[in-house]
C-alpha cells in the first residue's frame, strides 16, 4: 500500500507542462500538497466528473499531457466516462485513481473497490490502451512516466494507506481557479 | 452578426450553421430522435469532436474542460436528461463557464409517453434554478436567431444558456408497436 503524498509527490516531480486536474476531497489536498501550481486545476466540488474535465481538456490540447487524479468514489460515481474515455480513445490522457477503498471525506465509509469491484478491468474493457494496479511505492517513477509519454487513455489505480493525511487547502474560488489556469497554459 | 442561413434548410442546420459561426469544436450528447439530423452533422464534421455521453452530466465536465483548453462546446439532449445534469451545473457557476445547451423537449404538445411527463414539466423551472438563462423556440424562423443570441451570450458573456426545442417544433415522436 502507497502513501498517498509520498506517491502523488513523486508523480508530479518535474512535471514540466503537465495539466493535472485532481478530484474534491483527498486528491486535491494531494496535488496541493505535492506544490502549488497554476496547471492544476483543483476541484471543490463536481464528483464524478473529474475523468471528463480531462477528456474536454485532451481533446482541446492534443499537444500537451494530461494528469486526472480521483479518488476511488470520485472514479465510481464517473464510472460511465470510462465508456465514454475509451470511444474517443485520448492518447495524451491518463487518469490515476487514489484508491483507498473508502469515502475519506466523510467518515471513511467503505466504498465498492473494496468489495471486488475492479477500476482496471472495467477500463480495459471499455478500450483503454492500457491499465494496471499499483501498490509499492518504487513503481510511481514507472507510473510518471506514463504521465508524460505513454500512449493513452490509460488509468493507473493506486492502491494508498486508507489514513486521513493533514489538509492542505489550495485556492477554492473556481473563478480564481479557473483564469489562472488558462492564463498559464496560454503563457506557455 | 449572424451569418446568413438559406432559408430552405430545415432548423437542425441552421443550428449547426450556428456552430460553425461560433467555431464550436466539441459537442457532447445523448442521442434523441430530435437531435438525430443535428449529431448526424456534427459527426460528419472534421473540426468536430463529437462525444457520445453515457449519461448527460459528463457533458457539463467536457464543457468545462474544453473551455480550459481554449475551445468551445455544446450540448444536446433530451429534457429528461437535464435532470441528470443538476449537481453537476454548479461546476459552470463556480468557475463561469459560459455553456450552450440544445434541449429537445419530451413531456408536453402531442406527447404518447406518460413517463416523459414529471421531468418535462419541470425542465425549464430546472435550469433557471441552476442558474440557466432559457429560451423556448416554437418555429422553425425563429431557430436562426435565438440559437445565434444563445450562443454569444454563452461564450461572449461566460453566461449558462439553455434552448428549448419545443415539442412542436420538433414535431411528436411517432410511436409504433
Amino acid at each position: 500500500m502507497l502513501d498517498r503524498r509520498d506517491f502523488v509527490r513523486q508523480l508530479l516531480i518535474d512535471r514540466g507542462e503537465l495539466l493535472v486536474v485532481p478530484g474534491l476531497g483527498s486528491a486535491t489536498y494531494d496535488v496541493a500538497a505535492a506544490g502549488d501550481h497554476p496547471l492544476n486545476f483543483y476541484l471543490w466540488g463536481a464528483m464524478g466528473g473529474t475523468a471528463m474535465i480531462g477528456l474536454g481538456l485532451a481533446l482541446a490540447r492534443p499537444d500537451r499531457r494530461i494528469a486526472v487524479i480521483p479518488g476511488d468514489g470520485d472514479m465510481l460515481m464517473g464510472i460511465g466516462s470510462l465508456a465514454t474515455i475509451g470511444v474517443k480513445q485520448p492518447n495524451n490522457l491518463v487518469i490515476v485513481v487514489l484508491d483507498n477503498a473508502h469515502y475519506g471525506e466523510t467518515g471513511m465509509q467503505p466504498s465498492a473497490t473494496g468489495k471486488g469491484v475492479d477500476l482496471v478491468a472495467a477500463a480495459l474493457a471499455c478500450g483503454f490502451k492500457h491499465a494496471r494496479t499499483v501498490s509499492r511505492i518504487e513503481e510511481a517513477a514507472a507510473v510518471r512516466k506514463l504521465l508524460h509519454t505513454g500512449a493513452g487513455p490509460i488509468l493507473i489505480n493506486a492502491k494508498i494507506n486508507a489514513e486521513d493525511a493533514p489538509r492542505v487547502l489550495p485556492l477554492r474560488d473556481g473563478h480564481a481557479i479557473k483564469l489562472r489556469f488558462i492564463e498559464a497554459l496560454n503563457s506557455a | 452578426m449572424h451569418t446568413p442561413v438559406n432559408i430552405e434548410t430545415s432548423w437542425p442546420d441552421t443550428i449547426y450553421a450556428q456552430f460553425r459561426r461560433v467555431d464550436i469544436r466539441q459537442v457532447g450528447y445523448v442521442p434523441d430522435a430530435g437531435h438525430s439530423r443535428l449529431i448526424a452533422l456534427c459527426r460528419d464534421d472534421p473540426n468536430i469532436a463529437d462525444v457520445v455521453l453515457t449519461t448527460e452530466e459528463e457533458g457539463v465536465g467536457l464543457v468545462a474542460g474544453a473551455a480550459l483548453g481554449g475551445q468551445r462546446a455544446a450540448l444536446l439532449m433530451q429534457s429528461s436528461g437535464v435532470g441528470n445534469c443538476v449537481n453537476m451545473f454548479s461546476l459552470l457557476r463556480n468557475c463561469g463557464f459560459g455553456c450552450i445547451v440544445l434541449v429537445t423537449m419530451r413531456g408536453e404538445f402531442g406527447e404518447f409517453n406518460p413517463w416523459q411527463v414529471p421531468m418535462g414539466a419541470i425542465t425549464e423551472d430546472v435550469l433557471r434554478l441552476c442558474g440557466f438563462l432559457s429560451y423556448r423556440i416554437d418555429s422553425p424562423d425563429a431557430v436562426d436567431e435565438i440559437v445565434g443570441a444563445g450562443c454569444d451570450m454563452a461564450f461572449n458573456g461566460d453566461l449558462q444558456i439553455a434552448i428549448l426545442l419545443s415539442q412542436r417544433l420538433i414535431g411528436p415522436k411517432v410511436w409504433t408497436r
